[in-house]
């Protein structure tokens, strides 16, 4: 192979995706131009996104949530607790989110991923501020009994929008949410049933199985790009141009949360309204994903 | 509508602002800003030769540590690490020192609400004295909004409590130029309207959040000509 004399001969001899690692910056330039993206997609079009309900049948609410090729599996467990002094009348929502080694080459096993905690705290601040649970309802006698409900989400391939998917699992997962029936013991103590020691004991909660949610979030990540908007990138979007702006809009169209950490680019008052509009319709599309995986659930 | 503030401010107004350089004799640069009662301490060491794993050696990389009060850094403090250093890594001029690590520390000794936007201001004011080069400066603000769209700027700790939301925003410092005034404008608006950093915790109409904005960067004008003023008697007089 001869040298090439200039960049110019080196870029016409170039394959494709020799260019697309060398210049990647480049690369999406040139399908940015075209108002395209290198998997096909519009700038504004998310990848298709499925759900499926009950994946872990052990668990009392659980979710199979995919974005694209980004997977996320979220489980719920409920143990019954004492609540605490301050509030006694309410419930407890732990939420973790994992990020084992199987799900991106970046994350080595042994040594935790720097982004886990960060959406692991984004996860709990949206949910608990969105209101979409209320916490009222996870209570079983008033100053003795609430539930403590776990709700633990693995990322299983992490290309893009993380928090996205794991947004839509975590819902997915508590609308599938099937509370366990409680009794009281002989000492008092309120204990989940299991099927074979019914033994004749009233059940505690025996109408309420189902959580009421209201005003469910759901999320859109854009990246900012020059003038571009991108909505739900992947990860090598998200590794070039490194500006994200997730949105979170409720059922009702409030704004849960706008999470803008840094990035080279500076949002203006249009790019955020460009984003919430983004946003607006993606809720839409999610809402109906969201229906129809319930829908499908209670015709089993 | 007027809604009483326990210490009696105005809706717009700030609490005092204070900020002192060069405060630690071993950092490379230091720097503490206080808002009210709220107080935190930063220290900058660097540039340092080499980058840490997973990190563009082709440009400066920037480490933030967090250091809470007390007790251990937990999930909280992880997010705000990571904020931070996005935050930090858009005003920085990153190719200037390629292979570089600087490390920013962040101590917090006091907090009365707004606690991030303080660090955010604590850690620019110590870059500066670091004299690691920026292109510009970051001014941070946290505004709280009541149940009925009313908007309070750098609320204390128990306001932020009693609030229905808070939005922490972060936008760059109006820059002095000598070229003419359209020259610094994109999209029809200034360049320090431009948000670096937004973070909200609570639910509220996308108006509202607008409202904010508008106040905030208003604000954030003040905060930058008092962060220009207290930098200046460093800079050498041309």
């Amino acid at each position: 192979m001869g040298l090439p004399d200039s960049s110019g001969g080196l870029l016409s001899e170039l394959d494709v995706d020799a260019f697309r690692r060398l210049f990647p910056l480049r690369f999406y330039e040139s399908h940015l131009a075209k108002s395209t993206r290198p998997d096909g997609r519009p700038l504004d079009k998310a990848r298709d996104t499925s759900s499926a309900l009950g994946a872990v049948a052990s668990a009392d609410g659980s979710a199979l949530v995919k974005i694209g090729s980004t997977t996320m599996l979220a489980a719920i467990k409920m143990e019954v607790m004492t609540p605490s002094q301050e509030s006694p009348d309410e419930g407890c929502i732990a939420i973790e989110f994992h990020m084992p080694p199987i799900c991106s080459p970046i994350v080595r096993p042994g040594r935790p991923a720097e982004a886990a905690p960060v959406v692991s705290k984004q996860l709990s601040d949206t949910i608990l501020s969105s209101g979409m649970i209320n916490l009222k309802e996870l209570s079983l006698i008033s100053g003795k009994a609430a539930w403590m409900v776990y709700l633990d989400i693995y990322c299983l391939d992490a290309d893009g929008a993380l928090f996205d998917a794991a947004l839509l699992s975590a819902v997915a997962a508590f609308s599938h949410l099937q509370i366990p029936v409680v009794s009281m013991n002989d000492e008092g103590k309120v204990v989940v049933m299991s099927e074979e020691n019914e033994g004749g004991k009233e059940p505690v909660n025996k109408e309420k199985r189902k959580l009421t949610l209201c005003s469910i979030p759901f999320s859109l990540t854009c990246i900012l790009y020059k003038n571009y908007i991108l909505a739900d990138p992947t990860a090598e979007e998200e590794s070039i141009m490194e500006t994200l702006v997730t949105v979170v809009l409720d059922s009702s169209g409030q704004l849960v949360s706008l999470y803008k950490p840094g990035g080279s680019v500076l949002a203006y008052t249009s790019a955020i309204q460009d984003c919430v509009a983004l946003t607006r319709q993606r809720v839409r599309e999610l809402q109906t994903i969201l229906d129809e995986a319930t829908a499908g659930m209670e015709v089993d | 509508m007027e809604i009483d503030r326990l210490d009696g401010r105005t809706p717009n107004q700030l609490r005092p602002l204070a900020c002192t350089h060069n405060v630690l004799n071993r950092a490379h640069g230091s720097a503490s800003w206080c808002q009210g009662d709220t107080k935190v301490l930063a220290a900058v060491y660097g540039p340092k030769a080499g980058t840490k794993k997973n990190e563009n050696p082709e440009k400066a990389c920037i480490e933030v540590i967090w250091k809470p009060k007390t007790g251990q850094s937990g999930k909280t403090e992880r997010e705000y690490e990571m904020i931070l250093k996005r935050t930090l890594q858009s005003i920085c001029i990153l190719t200037l020192n390629p292979n570089t690590t600087t490390s920013v520390i962040i101590q917090v000794v006091n907090d009365d609400g707004a606690l991030l936007p303080c660090a955010i201001n604590a850690a620019c004011a110590a870059l500066v004295d670091a004299g690691i080069p920026l292109k510009h400066l970051a001014v941070a603000i946290c505004c709280c909004l009541a149940e009925s769209g009313y908007v309070i700027l750098d609320p204390s700790k128990l306001e932020e409590q009693k609030m229905k939301a808070f939005v922490y925003l972060v936008f760059p410092n109006s820059v002095l130029s000598n070229l003419p005034e359209g020259q610094l404008t994109v999209q029809g608006e200034p360049m320090e309207h431009g948000i670096i950093t937004s973070v909200t915790q609570g639910a509220m109409p996308v108006d509202d959040y607008l409202h904010c904005l508008e106040r905030g960067r208003a604000a954030t004008a003040k905060m930058s000509a008092f962060l220009r003023k207290s930098l200046q008697p460093k800079l050498p007089i041309d």
